[in-house]
């Protein structure tokens, strides 16, 4: 019985070498972003560079939260020149990520990103033991009193208004869904900002909002999508990564879906109307030339749609009316210069 | 409240909850073979991970849903034949290596997603196969009949499993192992052969259930499963070891959460109780095995490993 | 032939030095699964050595680290003592992150209800009502077990999901930071905590709290228990044969249900540890209960298992499996490779520790096999699948 153990093991290890071997067969896309602003901060200048590091819940090219700051960092990155960007994502245990900002900050990095509002309980104990490092926070609106925090969040509201609004004039059936992860958060701002939309454009629609109860379960998105369908829905829209499977009913079943955090016209080009997307480098750049002039915090920034953090992307295979889209640019106008409000 | 009873809504919530119930099937059907031979795997849910991106990425580059299907059901099996290898050649403590292997799919699966796929790109999807004539039935039509051929593949799994562990050799050497396996050895079945199947076919079934999963949703992500391979094993003590008993555990799980879904949609369970709401399938299942109060015994050498002679 | 012949056997085989080889076999356990990693980054176009030095030095190379680790270590060590209790009792408690959650939940809200206790009191309140609740959230499939046969891995895996919708329902409403209320931003987290439930940092240090010695003690009031007291020797009887220890007169049901409480208080003390140890000194929720427990409910059996079930050798194995968590993370950060290598290489490990602990065992011969020790749960006559009914208390 000894024998067959170690052959075993030697099967072990060949199967793991077989499935270590499947590692990349094609790393094209191997170079992450942070790699690629490192490499260029090398070559270009020799001067000590300008170091950002961000810590991310979700996979930094999850085409929606975490990949809207690795975005705009790269944005940044690309227009100072000199800056070496450093990556913590999938960091979704929140003890993890307190260790990992506290890492950042202990190697000396200037401007350590927090992006998760789950974050901020942390960074509020941690900031105060580095006063020379800025941190950013987001999506959350307080700094904690404290001179090396700034804290940025998003008008989701505003863009899910906006499309709303659009949703509620190109439903034949008057009946809207919205599937929402947990009610709590940019979440919620976005629903209620969507609900509100609709309801505007047209005070008879019904609008039904299904919160699953998870950011993560697929399946259960997907059926909420079905659940939608069958409560006579041909209208959709949703927040958080798992609403990827709401979006395939919806394109199966010809309804239509409006996207948030990231241009989802990729994941169903017949049927996604408009994304709502989010550009912090709006906010980032004044972080940084605030950083330069010596402030390293106590700023609250909001992107939304009069300063262009926010920006409705339209899909262009989308054939969408000319009266739908007055309408939206309508609401857009009306907005920005605080006619409209979106609560 | 009346919104509910409509034929529609009807119809929906009882086709959603036999598709929430197919992956859950199917795996827990897969895990039942290995703990009726006395093997607990814990680590479908890695399994079914890495068949999920198997499958996914192959319909990726194919666009052939049952290529990736097949690719699926290999990537379970290969990692059924190393859990096999784990656990019954290495006679590892069986719940501790299947936590490993778990680990060990939910990161591989993601690692190689990020690599080889990067953000997430739809892929083609199952279509619906309406069965002739009973397809056309009046409301039970619509719920039971216009599904995809993969559930009603995880549903023909089902009388297939009871003919198995019932009615053939096999399914005898199966059970026999799994009460006494010094009885059966000594009746010259090979313990150690009858559980590498068994541990094969559960992984083979949790690979094809994760690439059905993917699939039908048609894209991949980071954790698809959510959690879905521990559900699976959950329903195999449901259902106390029997493929009829899984069955029923995987549907009662379905159906409480597709109503729940279907009941928030539409108002009836206010939005500040969604949360209560969503712990009823988990909360159903313990209760309906309290108030039928059976007391199946488990397979008497679960989790113990053989050597002959000890 | 029994293993212990087999045992002298192989060592004779051997020859010179089988204990030592014995107490190596993790090592290449782990080596072997580091040598997989270091294939997967040469692929990943990074440098295994730096990687791995990054590791070590991330997890051991200096006193930060080591609190690091000592810290990630405190909830495992809590979960793998509870782990060495309900196994032996035959019962497998895979709901560490249930109860953990139900520890952290009852004791944030304990402190939220009763802002104005003195320090004195505050700590040893908060701690026991994290006792508390895990001890309910274990009891519950204890009893279910007990005394309705429902199986605990069921129970188990239903009522962590059950406790993480408790936690997004309590924290979204009950218990959430009415400034978060205020502002509209809804984040789902309480207010930081009062500064009295604050857990007293050790050395000097402002990270190192009392977390990690209240889990030693555990740990050791725990081998106590087990080795040293009737009802440890109780727990034992039944997890070797409820039959037996039913003929022997012990209360079956009882020790069953006591054992599953004891996990669960450990993993809800682990919960409240948490919490006030934490850096944000607030429970937040991201939606999973992973991002509260950092999965220590799964790890905490890992590293109990490596501890052999056994309380005192758990405290170790905690550490160097936290260790390996972090080091893990650190090197993610040093050389920017995918977290979710990170988890992978955690899976290889632990696959591989576990798969060559029956050949360490035999090498040492130090005690028994887990798994043999771990007798059959009822000797009822064996039929084909059949029926039979958990015999009732005498």
């Amino acid at each position: 019985m000894k024998k067959p153990r170690f052959i075993g093991i030697a099967v072990l290890m060949a199967l793991a070498l077989v499935v270590a071997a499947c590692g990349d067969d094609d790393a094209a896309d191997d170079t992450t972003a942070a790699t690629t602003a490192a490499t260029t901060a090398e070559t270009t200048a020799p001067a000590d560079p300008f170091r950002i590091a961000i810590v991310a819940p979700s996979a930094s090219n999850d085409l929606a939260f975490s990949q809207s700051i690795v975005d705009a960092v790269d944005v940044i990155a690309g227009e100072m020149g000199n800056v070496e960007v450093q990556v913590t994502d999938g960091t979704f245990v929140v003890e993890d990520a307190a260790a990992a900002i506290r890492g950042y900050a202990d190697e000396g990095v200037d401007l350590v990103i927090a992006h998760g509002s789950q974050y901020g309980g942390s960074l509020a104990e941690i900031a105060p033991d580095f006063p020379d490092t800025a941190f950013a926070w987001g999506t959350a609106a307080d700094t904690f009193g404290l001179a090396n925090v700034f804290s940025y969040e998003a008008a989701s509201d505003q863009g899910g208004y906006v499309m709303g609004v659009m949703g509620a004039a190109l439903s034949e059936s008057g009946v809207i869904g919205i599937v929402g992860p947990i009610e709590v958060g940019d979440a919620k701002l976005y629903v209620d900002g969507y609900a509100a939309g609709a309801l505007a454009e047209n005070p008879d629609a019904t609008v039904n909002i299904n919160y699953t109860g998870s950011f993560g379960d697929v399946a259960l998105a997907a059926e909420a999508a079905q659940a939608h369908l069958a409560a006579g829905a041909d209208v959709l829209t949703g927040t958080a990564q798992m609403v990827v499977g709401a979006v395939g009913v919806a394109n199966d079943n010809e309804m239509l879906w409006f996207g948030t955090q990231a241009n989802q016209t990729s994941l169903a080009p017949n049927i996604v109307v408009a994304s709502q997307v989010y550009h912090w480098e709006v906010a980032l750049r004044d972080i940084v030339s605030k950083m330069e002039a010596g402030t390293l915090g106590g700023e609250v920034y909001s992107i939304d749609l009069a300063n262009g953090g926010i920006v409705i992307e339209f899909n262009d295979a989308f054939d969408l009316p000319a009266d739908v889209l007055a309408k939206a640019e309508a609401a857009i106008a009306g907005i920005e210069s605080g006619a409209i409000t979106t609560g | 409240m009346s919104q509910l009873f409509t034929e529609t809504v009807l119809i929906a919530i009882v086709a959603s909850g036999i598709r929430l119930a197919v992956p859950l099937l199917l795996a827990s059907l897969g895990e039942m073979y290995g703990q009726r031979s006395g093997v607990l795997n814990l680590g479908v849910d890695g399994i079914m991970l890495l068949g999920a991106f198997g499958g996914y990425y192959a319909v990726l580059r194919s666009g052939n849903v049952w290529f990736g299907l097949v690719v699926g059901a290999a990537v379970g099996m290969a990692l059924g034949l190393a859990s096999a290898v784990i656990s019954v050649t290495l006679q590892a403590e069986q719940g501790i290596s299947g936590i490993g292997v778990f680990l060990f799919g939910l990161g591989m699966s993601d690692l190689l997603f990020q690599k080889m796929v990067g953000t997430p790109v739809p892929i083609t999807s199952f279509s619906d196969v309406h069965i002739p004539l009973l397809a056309d039935i009046p409301v039970l039509g619509g719920m039971l009949f216009q599904h995809s051929m993969v559930v009603y593949l995880a549903f023909a799994a089902v009388p297939v499993s009871f003919f198995v562990l019932n009615r053939t050799t096999f399914g005898m050497n199966i059970r026999a192992v799994g009460e006494n396996p010094e009885a059966a050895d000594s009746l010259g079945v090979s313990v150690t052969r009858v559980r590498y199947a068994t541990v094969t076919i559960g992984g083979t079934m949790a690979g094809f259930a994760g690439a059905a999963l993917a699939i039908d949703l048609g894209i991949f992500q980071q954790n698809l499963t959510n959690a879905a391979g521990f559900i699976a094993i959950a329903l195999v003590y449901f259902g106390a070891w029997r493929p009829v008993g899984v069955m029923a555990g995987a549907l009662l799980y379905g159906f409480v959460n597709a109503l729940v879904l279907q009941l928030k949609t539409l108002g009836i369970i206010p939005r500040s109780w969604s949360d209560i709401a969503a712990m009823a399938p988990a909360v159903v299942t313990i209760l309906a095995l309290v108030v039928v109060a059976q007391r199946f015994r488990q397979p008497a050498a679960l989790t113990k490993p053989f050597t002959r002679g000890s | 032939m029994t293993e212990g012949t087999r045992a002298a056997r192989l060592r004779k085989r051997l020859g010179a030095g089988p204990r030592l080889a014995g107490y190596l076999v993790p090592v290449f356990a782990v080596v072997a699964a580091l040598i997989i990693g270091a294939i997967i980054l040469l692929r990943l176009d990074a440098n295994p050595i730096e990687a791995f030095g990054e590791m070590l030095s991330g997890a051991f190379g200096s006193s930060d680290a080591l609190i690091s680790t000592a810290l990630k270590a405190t909830p495992l060590l809590f979960v793998g003592v509870g782990i060495t209790i309900a196994f032996r009792a035959n019962v497998i408690n895979i709901g560490g992150e249930g109860q953990m959650v139900a520890g952290g939940l009852l004791a944030t809200t304990t402190a939220l209800v009763l802002p104005d206790l003195p320090a004195i009191v505050m700590l040893p309140a908060v701690l026991i009502a994290g006792i508390v609740g895990g001890a309910i959230w274990g009891a519950i499939p204890g009893a279910l077990k007990a005394y309705y046969g429902v199986n605990e891995i069921l129970s188990t895996i239903m009522l962590n999901v059950v406790a993480v919708q408790l936690m997004n329902f309590l924290l979204r409403g009950a218990l959430i930071d009415p400034a978060e209320i205020e502002r509209g931003t809804r984040i789902p987290q309480t207010e930081r905590l009062m500064d009295s439930a604050d857990l007293p940092m050790m050395f000097g240090s402002d990270r190192l709290h009392i977390g990690p010695l209240i889990a030693v003690l555990a740990a050791v009031a725990a081998y106590v228990l087990m080795w040293r007291t009737p009802l440890g020797f109780r727990i034992r009887a039944v997890g070797l044969s409820r039959d037996a220890s039913r003929y022997a007169g012990i209360r079956v049901k009882r020790t069953i249900v006591l054992a599953m409480t004891l996990s669960g208080a450990m993993a809800g003390l682990a919960g409240a540890v948490l919490v006030f140890g934490s850096e944000s000194h607030r429970m937040v929720t991201d939606g999973s209960t992973a991002g509260f427990t950092g999965s220590a409910g799964f790890n905490g059996i890992v590293a109990a298992l490596f501890g052999g079930l056994h309380a005192l050798w758990t405290i170790p194995a905690s550490f160097l499996f936290g260790g390996l968590l972090v080091g893990g993370n650190a090197m993610q950060r040093a050389i920017q490779v995918p977290s979710a290598l990170i988890l992978a290489l955690n899976g290889l490990v632990v696959v591989f520790v576990v798969s060559s602990d029956r050949l360490r065992r035999r090498l040492l011969s130090a005690g028994p096999d887990l798994a043999a020790e771990r007798a059959p749960p009822d000797s009822d006559p064996a039929g084909d699948g059949a029926v039979a009914p958990e015999g009732d208390e005498p």
